[in-house]
């Protein structure tokens, strides 16, 4: 995806995640900003399903060939699935971060949480 | 450092214009990649590719005793270097501590030009300064008046030739010719494992340059892909490999100390040559996911001191300073890749070759 796509269906973390809320479950994943900022994602090291998430902290790594980057869950739950075809693929981040590129699927523990995430016009003008 | 004080190439719009990311880098504002790491590795692997290297600094040292002086404050045999030719050094202190690794060109018989890493600039040229006065020698800071252009792939000296008003110097030689226009030294250099060619030109002449060796067909490499592509053939880079704590023994360098020729820090250098050093900087490959990393601990004694996804390979690589006992191919390693144990084996250097694919 070369340009930058922010879709308004999604809320936002300001360490550039996204999730995707369904009921009592959410999809995470990284931003448009994100991927391009790491560049080429060569690896993804996923958490096990079944571990608990913390809303602002890290649960798992992306590596580009430069650089490895914490993964901050936007909200608290624990991990019912992760996004198998990554560990052969990690390049889908890059190329669909919002389709194929998502990262995990979580079922919330504090939907409230929810309110404390952006809309997409918040987290494109935190982008400036 | 402050952005507004980064300093820029004379290329600064031609990276803008290729859609080069610039990034912060020893002091100057240099691009990391353009269209992605992985895609300008290859084109160095089996094309072309084209850096902007003109933070690397330049000191000239010319007059009658130019050779003695660097035969005592370069560790290769300085005397062995034939007018046009080239040579690698270390520069190290009295205690044998590395200061930097260079290139030194032998451009007429009592002249010289050293190629510095940006980061050592300021410092080499103190410490040449600060011995010269032992020699009949002038050291001068040429480093405004260079840009620097790799050019590196198996493509690179066919479309440099096509360019260029005669033959392009043998590897490990320099000559001054006419590229696209603009007269510059054309050394037969590079720090990619590939052949190639390194062009020292005036910043003014840059740009033409280089839109000539795109029109040609080079692609534009960041210095992402610099790192990956030496990082494969296991060239150390100062800063991540090389460092004044430690000595060229420990990091593998012993090749180009001559301790005969009685540089400064010979001594030391030879102690450690006859003892054995206590650790030696080995190249590995990690046995599975994951990618070690600078400063990650080896179990056991040790630390990984450049790491990165091998483009070439399919997996991590890497180098790290362990125990001597530990040195040797196939030996297995066990590194901490941030609280988690990844095991990974030593093999010899390079870690690419043109036969491993």
């Amino acid at each position: 995806m070369a340009e930058p796509t922010y879709p308004d269906h999604l809320r936002y973390h300001p360490e550039h995640d996204w999730a995707l809320v369904e009921g009592d479950q959410a999809t995470f994943g990284i931003t448009w900003f994100a991927q391009d900022a790491l560049g080429e994602v060569v690896f993804f090291d996923p958490p096990a399903a079944g571990t608990t998430v913390t809303k602002d902290q890290p649960y798992a790594e992306v590596e580009s060939v430069k650089a490895v980057s914490d993964v901050i869950a936007p909200l608290s739950g624990e991990i019912v699935e992760v996004n198998a075809a990554l560990a052969d693929a990690p390049d889908r981040i890059n190329d669909d971060p919002y389709g194929a590129g998502w990262l995990v699927k979580v079922r919330l523990t504090n939907p409230a949480e929810l309110d404390a995430l952006l809309d997409v016009e918040a987290y494109k003008s935190l982008l400036g | 450092m402050a952005p507004e004080t980064l300093l820029r190439t004379p290329l600064h719009d031609r990276h803008a214009a290729a859609g080069g990311k610039l990034v912060p880098f020893a002091g100057w504002e240099m691009p990391v990649q353009y269209e992605g790491i992985r895609e300008e590795h290859v084109a160095v692997r089996t094309g072309v590719g084209v850096f902007d290297v003109s933070h690397m600094g330049e000191i000239e040292v010319r007059g009658p005793q130019a050779q003695e002086f660097l035969q005592r404050t370069l560790s290769n045999d300085v005397a062995r270097m034939p007018v046009g030719g080239a040579q690698y050094s270390v520069l190290c202190r009295d205690d044998g501590g590395v200061l930097d690794d260079l290139f030194a060109y032998r451009l007429a018989d009592r002249h010289h030009l050293i190629v510095t890493n940006a980061s050592n600039h300021g410092k080499d040229l103190a410490w040449l300064q600060a011995h010269a006065p032992d020699f009949d020698v002038d050291v001068v800071d040429r480093a405004p008046d260079f840009a620097m252009l790799a050019v590196q792939g198996p493509r690179a000296r066919a479309l440099v030739g096509a360019l260029a008003d005669g033959a392009l110097p043998p590897r490990f030689h320099v000559c001054q010719r006419v590229v696209a226009g603009v007269p510059l030294l054309v050394c037969g250099t590079g720090y990619t494992g590939e052949d190639g060619v390194e062009l020292l030109v005036a910043p003014d002449g840059a740009a033409q340059v280089w839109d000539a060796l795109l029109a040609a067909g080079a692609t534009p490499c960041g210095l992402g892909a610099r790192d990956t592509l030496r990082l494969e053939v296991c060239y150390p880079l100062y800063g991540n490999d090389l460092m004044e704590e430690r000595g060229p023994i420990e990091a593998g360098l012993g090749w180009c100390c001559k301790e005969a020729t009685g540089f400064i820090g010979a001594d030391a250098v030879r102690a450690v040559r006859e003892a054995g050093p206590a650790e030696r900087l080995v190249a590995f490959a990690i046995d599975g996911p994951g990618i070690a990393r600078q400063g990650n601990p080896v179990v056991g004694g040790g630390e990984v001191t450049s790491g990165t996804l091998s483009p070439c390979l399919g997996v991590g690589i890497g180098m790290a300073y362990v125990p001597a006992d530990c040195a040797a191919p196939d030996t297995r390693l066990e590194i901490d890749v941030r609280g988690r144990v990844r095991a990974a084996i030593v093999k010899p250097k390079p870690l690419y070759t043109k036969e491993t694919t």
